[in-house]
């Protein structure tokens, strides 16, 4: 009784200092952005490292998201004589929901889990204590370049992810079920609003692109430093950014499209 | 790897995300047709809208010129006030144009559907469209039909 209390309280302690020192370290990091927008090659560097290497794996998944989308909606809407819906319902599915949070797990599992594992080798290796031994500021060398190369580059794959996707709905809907193409684009373009729904979307996207970057780079920098201690960073980073992206895409939706 | 080739496909990457932006504003929204700017706003009372929604079509001759911008209730006249916004290019409608809720197919969306009268007055932003035909409400045709007999 009294040691269940007693591991409940200590467990409930160590989320509560993880979370501290999670803060105090972004905090930290964002003092050091300025640092980071006036030396920007570091931060195309690491859009390079985490955006344009994660762009092919999000593609490819948009295309095939957007197609199966296509198959699967014509399926349902053809029983009710209703396929020229099917444009609505990819496009409205991949711009609000599909688009943000598919592009923010395969970049937790892309780009967040290669953060997290770099940064870790640069604690274990003692290159951050080296770099803080010359003077040189970690949060403005290493990490302040690395969360806003990570909050630019999310919403731009989320845009990607989505016109990839309705471009293979459209493949699939019109060239493969022979659904009309005016009425596909045309119900689209009545359905979809840029403001009320692309918009949100990419607010989704900047928000996961900051949290799964902010989490990436947070456990690297908290891991122990052993070959074992970055292995458990590298996978509680992306167990705790896909949890983050779904838990935080269901308040936002919440939020923003219920009204 | 050289920092030249790093750039470059970076700005490959946001040149990529541009060309997305565009489809989704061009092709996958209602950006590029009826954007709030240019067009008048002309409203209309009707008794029952049925299922009307903002930013269903508006059609004449069953060509879209505009869209319905909001549709609220007026309690001293009891009834619903839609307003709609028709295209600029589209100027020439008639003071004496009727209004009719119609439903594209048995079970598709509503749409304002404007049949111009004869009059050589055009109709002008804030203008009121007095003609109206209320929205066919199925059950109680239904209903109708059943007491009917």
């Amino acid at each position: 009784m009294f040691n269940a209390a007693r591991s409940m309280g200590e467990w409930t302690l160590a989320v509560l200092e993880t979370l501290g020192r999670a803060s105090v370290f972004l905090a930290q990091t964002l003092l050091g952005m300025g640092a980071a927008v006036r030396r920007f090659s570091l931060v195309i560097k690491q859009v390079y490292a985490s955006g344009v290497r994660t762009l092919s794996i999000v593609l490819v998944s948009g295309l095939f998201v957007g197609m199966v989308l296509a198959l699967q909606g014509y399926n349902t809407l053809v029983q009710f004589g209703a396929e020229e819906s099917l444009g609505v319902v990819v496009a409205l599915t991949l711009v609000r929901e599909l688009g943000p949070v598919v592009a923010g797990l395969l970049f937790a599992g892309r780009a967040g889990s290669a953060l997290t594992a770099e940064i870790g080798l640069m604690k274990s290796t003692e290159q951050l204590s080296g770099l803080e031994m010359m003077a040189v500021d970690p949060f403005q060398r290493i990490f302040a370049p690395r969360l806003l190369a990570g909050f630019l580059a999310l919403p731009m794959l989320a845009a990607m992810f989505t016109a990839v996707g309705v471009l293979g709905g459209h493949l699939v809907a019109v060239d493969l079920l022979s659904v009309d193409a005016g009425v596909f684009w045309s119900r689209m373009q009545g359905a979809v609003g840029f403001y009320t729904d692309v918009l949100s979307g990419l607010l989704k996207a900047v928000v996961f692109g900051f949290v799964v970057t902010w989490i990436a780079i947070f456990e690297g920098w908290d891991c122990v430093p052993t070959p074992e201690g970055v292995a458990n960073a590298t996978t509680r980073t992306v167990v705790k950014s896909s949890l983050a992206v779904l838990g935080l895409d269901f308040v936002m939706t919440a939020v923003m499209f219920t009204v | 790897m050289n920092v030249r080739i790093v750039e470059t496909l970076v700005g490959f990457f946001v040149l990529l995300f541009f060309v997305a932006m565009f489809i989704l504003a061009m092709k996958v929204s209602n950006l590029a047709s009826f954007s709030g700017t240019g067009g008048y706003t002309v409203s209309a009372y009707f008794e029952n809208v049925g299922g009307l929604k903002r930013r269903a079509p508006v059609a004449a001759g069953g060509v879209r010129v505009g869209q319905v911008t909001g549709i609220s209730y007026n309690t001293d006249t009891y009834k619903a006030l839609v307003t709609i916004k028709i295209n600029e290019q589209f100027d020439k409608f008639p003071t004496d144009t009727s209004a009719s809720i119609f439903t594209s197919g048995l079970l598709g969306e509503q749409y304002v559907g404007l049949s111009p009268g004869g009059l050589d007055d055009y109709l002008a932003d804030g203008d009121e469209i007095d003609l109206t035909q209320s929205a066919l409400v199925l059950e109680k045709l239904i209903g109708n039909f059943l007491t009917s007999k």
